[in-house]
């Protein structure tokens, strides 16, 4: 209430121009160095650009990942950030395994319950954030290790192998192939990512996303329901874990309760990488997914040339810090102009 | 302060000794004495979700039947070295008759194996080693042994030429670094027409394994092996080769057990794998903290054996008691 003087700013067309503006050049920015590595790799491995690498290899290892970014980008355009994404996804994989295999449902209706079980952990999320006013790094903290527990609860500490008359169509979800050639996880990413990114850019969720991320004060008092969008935005995102455990449970064949810590931070990384801000406000679905591809390119081209891992991590990280370096420097030109 | 606690140490270690005896006595006579008059063995693992922990956990269930009472715990990740010393403290706290340990890092627990000493507890140290002498037993795989046996098999199966390659679980932890090592320098000195790449780590994690098992497969079409060290590794290696298409084109050697390897082994896309021996490694150890806490000498080392298993022999007896699905 004491800064009510920045609330008519936000919404002038002149400023909503310049974000689209900063948004598109940070998206161009993240793929130009998308295509500078690719060339790279190409002269340094010559399978790299070969179809069956680009899209059996690098594609499909983006997948996992890269659908967890896709429901933190949302997230984190809200100034939020949420650690639970790798230990949920593991929790939803084992809800799947449970409802296929234990429950025997049948494996489409365990698909959709597992994903609509991400949305009741992201929902959590977000009551935590919006209703018990929790920081969202605490909060999302606290679940990352509630869901770790309780997927090793869930699944009696021991992988669920999803078998029987379910598992071959289940399985096929991940590694049948469509299109032929192209792992069906592939389509299912691209369908996602072009969902997630009409949902920003064209409904009032996506509205309301940015509107948060910008200024909170501002959005709620222009009569937006703060608190009601949070739980609906956590929520939406929380569906994109229990894809992403889906995904990964139908690979694997089975749900592997431990699997997933460290996730949450390559898909925060790949979201920062594509010019996500984490101080909220801006960011797209497009730059997210360049994000992603940048990681799984870097990890793909070095492993083809067997590079040390030690070094993998180095190059990575230092990928990262040049990339919002970039984003910082520009920002601040942008400003002192 | 520092004497009255070794003199009260000192004094329950008498008690213990003397209600040990008891138990025994109970034991002879009749059906056992009840819990309370068992000995108290805290177990404290690297982990407890892997299946590996849970087949270490059943053999200290059927150790102790009747001779002890055991807890069993272990940190949620296997690089959560605070957690686990954590739990190594609130063990000591109990008071227990005897310390089992497996160390994530073995110097991090120096201060607290001393503390197990100055209240008289015996320690044993299990799986992995400590750099202390404290423990007054080791009992573990020889694990560099263990992946020399993995390495001479791979050479047998692709008839000691072609390129190979190494999925290994990561590159601080004990396992982690014999396991790599044991397979290398066996290479080294025995196959000297086997080119193997730079080994790659994926944390013992199937999917990233899976992923780096089809780079490598991308970038080399002509690869004669693959070597993933430990369940994940291994698990990771049969997608990845699955994935590719590549069946029956690259010979697979794994290590540990689990369903999906079984699975691979029993319709030959695995080639086979080595095994530790949990269960017997669950047993042992009991039995060596028993002996410990009755006052027996006992060796410095209790090797606790491996074994290479493969569609041949995976239906024997020994073998099916030391995989775990």
């Amino acid at each position: 209430m004491s800064t009510p003087t920045t609330a008519p700013d936000q919404t002038t067309p002149a400023q909503g121009l310049t974000r689209h503006l900063r948004a598109g050049l940070q998206q161009l920015l993240a793929f130009a160095g998308l295509i500078v590595i690719m060339i790279v790799f190409s002269f340094a491995s010559p399978v790299f650009f070969t179809f069956g690498n680009i899209v059996g290899n690098m594609l499909f290892s983006t997948v996992v990942i890269g659908t967890l970014a896709l429901g933190t980008t949302f997230v984190i355009i809200t100034a939020g950030i949420d650690l639970s994404i790798g230990t949920g996804m593991a929790l939803c994989a084992v809800m799947a395994g449970n409802f296929i295999t234990t429950m025997g449902l049948p494996w489409q209706l365990g698909v959709v319950l597992a994903i609509a079980f991400g949305g009741v952990v992201g929902l959590v999320n977000g009551i935590l954030v919006a209703v018990a006013k929790l920081p969202p790094f605490i909060a999302t903290l606290a679940m990352m290790m509630v869901a770790e527990g309780l997927a090793l609860v869930l699944s009696n500490s021991a992988p669920i192998y999803i078998d029987g008359e379910s598992a071959g169509g289940f399985m096929n979800l991940s590694t049948g192939s469509l299109i032929p050639k192209v792992p069906n996880a592939v389509l299912v990413f691209i369908v996602v990512a072009v969902i997630a990114g009409i949902v920003l850019n064209r409904t009032i969720l996506g509205r309301y996303t940015y509107a948060l991320g910008s200024n909170e004060e501002a959005t709620a008092i222009s009569g937006v329901n703060v608190t009601k969008w949070k739980l609906i935005i956590y929520s939406f995102a929380g569906l994109f874990t229990g894809l992403a455990g889906v995904l990964i449970a139908a690979r694997l064949g089975s749900a592997q309760p431990a699997i997933g810590m460290g996730y949450e931070l390559q898909a925060i990384a790949a979201v920062v990488i594509g010019g996500t801000s984490l101080m909220g406000g801006r960011g797209s679905i497009v730059g997210t997914v360049i994000g992603a591809l940048i990681i799984s390119v870097i990890n793909n081209g070095l492993q083809l040339m067997s590079v040390p891992q030690e070094w993998q991590n180095v190059i990575l990280g230092a990928v990262i810090v040049v990339s919002v370096l970039i984003d910082t420097v520009r920002k601040r030109a942008a400003t002192t102009t | 302060m520092r004497r009255r606690t070794l003199l009260i140490g000192t004094a329950a270690g008498a008690v213990t000794v003397g209600l040990v005896g008891c138990s025994e006595d109970g034991e002879a006579g009749g059906d056992g004495g009840g819990d309370g008059e068992l000995p108290y063995i805290a177990i404290v693992s690297k982990g407890f979700q892997h299946q590996f922990w849970q087949a270490v956990k059943t053999g200290a269930e059927q150790g102790a039947e009747g001779k002890a009472t055991i807890t069993f715990e272990g940190p949620a990740t296997e690089t959560d070295v605070e957690e686990q010393i954590n739990m190594l403290q609130t063990a000591i706290a109990k008071s227990p008759d005897a310390i089992a340990f497996a160390a994530l890092d073995s110097r991090a627990a120096e201060g607290l194996l001393q503390q197990a000493q100055s209240q008289d507890i015996p320690v044993i140290a299990f799986d992995s080693g400590v750099d202390s002498d404290i423990p007054l037993t080791t009992v573990s795989t020889d694990n560099k042994a263990a992946a020399a046996a993995a390495a001479e098999h791979m050479a047998e199966l692709i008839g000691n030429e072609g390129t190979v390659a190494m999925v290994v679980h990561d590159q601080t932890s004990g396992s982690g670094q014999q396991r790599r090592d044991g397979f290398i320098e066996w290479m080294e000195e025995n196959a000297p027409d086997i080119e193997l790449l730079e080994p790659q780590y994926g944390d013992g994690d199937q999917n990233t394994s899976a992923n780096i098992t089809k780079s490598i497969l991308t970038s080399n079409p002509d690869l004669a092996g693959i070597y993933g060290s430990n369940e994940g590794s291994a698990i990771g290696v049969i997608k990845g080769v699955q994935e590719s298409g590549m069946e029956g084109e690259v010979v697979i050697v794994g290590f540990d057990s689990g369903q999906a390897q079984i699975d691979a082994i029993e319709s030959g896309v695995m080639a086979g794998a080595i095994t530790q021996n949990p269960v017997g490694m669950g047993e042992q150890l009991i039995e060596a903290a028993l002996k410990a806490i009755n006052g027996e000498e006992l060796e410095e080392a209790i090797d606790t054996g491996f074994f290479w298993y493969d569609a041949d022999n995976i239906d024997d007896p020994e073998i099916q008691e030391a995989i775990y699905e």
